[in-house]
């Protein structure tokens, strides 16, 4: 038989196997060669839409993310944000519980830092004041977290649903507080809170307001990853996680652990809430998460919370939106874009899981 | 008597695309893929079937209101099917995390829907909003004669041809999944898929075909906002939170298409009632909006306390199936 007829007779067929064990360079130039595709696409969609040399594009995108002091900064303060939200989201999805109400946690906590900002910043000086907001963000966390833990533990309620619910229910709570915040009168906006006072606003700290934030957030991943990695709480929940029979039999509270678990993530998500509103913006809206409670719960997923990892692809999401909004605003174009550029890269950084995981063949079969 | 004329009439106007969306969500979700997609899947629905008509209406020199119609649903059904297809592509062939993919899709399709009807008109070198009136009065067009009929005629012949239709695919697919043989095997892949496939029923194809189809049937949802409640115009965020309503009338309606006619016009009014309860101030209408949420979430947690097995989600719901896994 010749070889041309082989061909005929045969068809292709693709074989996957699961990998027992994959080395780490590997690995990594799958994932690497993941983000070159990605930025590959993105790049022809941006060209399609403003029609330039794309190399101007990605130079655009550079200068966008890191071009200025004060754009390094932004891009610095957006990637903290999102990193604690991404960490706090840890303990809950090691547990597998889907907390995808990030949004809310981040909101109400947003919220109680806008009320202590309103109502006691001024009376109290700043490192108390400061205490008092990240301590009433938290607070406001773990209770939008531990509603739906409660329901969980107790009747096995679907919390992926429950929390997303929740998260709508805490927008609403905030429209309410922009009415009667609302400043000035008929604008429905909050506007800058303490404006002449910044009393209650993150200082400067080595020149920069964000310093502390960049702080507050190392300080708390470290202590994550400690208490994941090194705590019997952590490898408690890690137990649950993995199964919730094997956990009873070996004598865990399921229910207690649900319920410590999502206060310790809802508390880190209200605490990102101050983060954005007494760091950052100095007032309140629905768009202050601005779905970076989503956003974090992939960037969580994929780095397989590992913290280095959560770095890494916190900057890169970062980096790409900072820098396809200056791309937008310079060719008129609205924010959005930047949505899309992360959407795109979200699919390339969670198909690559896959070659990760599963080793395919090609080979023709005789028929 | 006009005041509760018209309240229907608005519940009814905006629990259309909400059941378009929701319909869509328990196909899929029939499947034992939760699609948190579905939000950005009406967004891209919805701006697809705007870009279209806009086209349309620009290159021809007297547009028709059917041909852009048929050229906006084509639009409209062919994004959906996109946004359908990489869901489907990343969570069965390359077997990525149903949420993670969904909320990614959702980040991506609410970003597009967004920036191209935020700009497309500037881009094609236009001014102003973009405004697709003529195809826009052929999905309003109402039946004539029979909208004249005072109350009866109000009540139910008030509509475009879309609302029919998401009544009418709604009882469609109740009947697919309960009396066809197709439908069973779809329920059976979404309770078990192992227990499907050993009975010879290729369980990928089967999630396939009812995560596109339900993803068409949403993005419809969005076409509705667009060309029938918005008059064939866009505005960013304009559709707001509807299609995370959409998955929640999945959770009221208990996976049962039909329940979700109803459970589309309860959304629908709630959404509305802050409007129509006297002496209301702003802030306490803002505290009346979260009612289908807090609804959504007492209706979660009895279903999950009374065990009925009709009641529940489908038990593989959320879950990949890897055969060699089983």
């Amino acid at each position: 038989m010749d070889k041309h007829s082989k061909k005929s007779a045969g068809r292709t067929v693709i074989h996957m196997e699961k990998r027992d064990s994959i080395s780490r360079s590997k690995a990594w130039m799958i994932r690497g060669a993941a983000v070159l595709l990605s930025l590959l696409v993105c790049a022809i969609v941006i060209i399609a839409i403003t029609k330039q040399n794309p190399l101007e594009v990605y130079a655009g995108i550079v200068s966008g993310a890191v071009g200025t002091r004060r754009r390094i900064w932004v891009t610095v303060r957006e990637t903290v944000v999102l990193l604690i939200i991404a960490v706090g989201l840890v303990p809950a999805f090691r547990m597998k519980f889907w907390n995808i109400g990030a949004e809310g946690q981040i909101l109400m906590g947003g919220a109680a830092s806008a009320a202590v900002m309103i109502y006691a910043a001024n009376k109290l000086p700043l490192p108390l004041a400061i205490l008092v907001i990240l301590a009433a963000s938290c607070a406001a966390g773990v209770l939008w977290g531990v509603i739906p833990a409660f329901f969980k533990a107790y009747f096995n309620t679907n919390e992926t649903l429950f929390t997303l619910m929740m998260n709508y229910v805490a927008t609403q709570i905030i429209n309410y507080l922009i009415c009667i915040w609302e400043n000035p009168k008929g604008s429905n906006t909050v506007g800058v809170i303490n404006s002449k006072t910044r009393a209650g606003w993150f200082p400067k700290i080595f020149g920069s307001e964000y310093c502390l934030s960049v702080f507050i957030v190392i300080l708390v991943t470290v202590l994550v990853t400690i208490y994941m990695n090194y705590s019997k709480h952590g490898y408690e929940l890690a137990v649950v996680g993995e199964s919730t029979d094997t956990a009873r039999y070996a004598g865990i509270n399921v229910k207690k652990v649900i319920l410590r678990t999502m206060c310790l993530s809802g508390a880190i998500c209200g605490l990102a809430g101050a983060l954005i509103v007494a760091g950052a913006s100095h007032t309140i809206s629905t768009s202050t998460a601005g779905g970076r409670g989503f956003t974090a719960i992939i960037v969580a997923w994929m780095s397989k919370f590992n913290p280095a990892a959560m770095v890494a692809v916190s900057v890169f999401l970062v980096f790409m939106q900072q820098g396809s909004i200056q791309i937008a605003t310079q060719f008129g174009l609205n924010e959005n874009a930047s949505d899309i550029i992360t959407g795109i890269l979200l699919f390339f950084l969670i198909g690559c899981e896959f070659f990760v995981n599963y080793k395919l063949t090609v080979y023709r079969e005789e028929a | 008597m006009p005041v509760i004329i018209t309240f229907i009439q608005r519940a009814v106007g905006q629990g259309v695309a909400i059941l378009f969306g929701a319909t869509g969500e328990i196909m899929t979700e029939k499947s034992g893929n939760l699609n948190l997609g579905i939000p950005g899947i009406m967004y891209m629905g919805g701006v697809a079937g705007l870009l279209g008509a806009f086209f349309y209406e620009k290159s021809a020199k007297t547009p028709n209101p059917i041909a852009g119609m048929l050229i906006s649903i084509l639009c409209c059904l062919l994004c959906s099917l996109l946004g359908g297809l990489i869901y489907t592509f990343l969570t069965v062939t390359l077997r990525a995390n149903q949420n993670v993919v969904g909320l990614a899709l959702t980040t991506f399709g609410t970003g597009f829907g967004n920036f191209f009807g935020g700009s497309i008109s500037k881009m094609a070198g236009g001014v102003g909003q973009i405004s697709v009136k003529t195809t826009a009065s052929a999905f309003r067009a109402r039946i004539p004669g029979l909208s004249g009929i005072p109350v009866v005629g109000e009540l139910l012949f008030h509509y475009g041809f879309l609302t029919y239709l998401s009544v009418i695919l709604a009882l469609i697919c109740t009947y697919f999944l309960k009396r066809t043989r197709s439908g069973l095997h779809l329920v059976a892949v979404g309770e078990s898929p192992a227990t499907a496939d050993s009975a010879g029923i290729n369980v990928p194809v089967y999630k396939y075909a009812a995560t596109l189809a339900g993803s068409m049937i949403a993005g419809l949802g969005g076409l509705y906002f667009v060309m029938e409640y918005l008059g064939g115009t866009w505005s960013n965020n304009g559709f707001g939170d509807r299609g995370w309503l959409a998955v929640a009338l999945v959770i009221l309606a208990l996976w049962n298409p039909a329940n979700a006619i109803w459970g589309s016009l309860v959304f629908g009014a709630l959404y509305i009632i802050y409007i129509y309860i006297p002496g209301l101030s702003r802030a306490q209408q803002e505290l009346c909006k979260m009612l289908p949420y807090v609804v959504t979430i007492v209706v979660l947690i009895f279903t999950s306390r009374r065990n009925k097995p009709e009641n529940q989600p489908p038990a593989s719901l959320g879950l990949s199936y890897f055969r060699e896994e089983r």
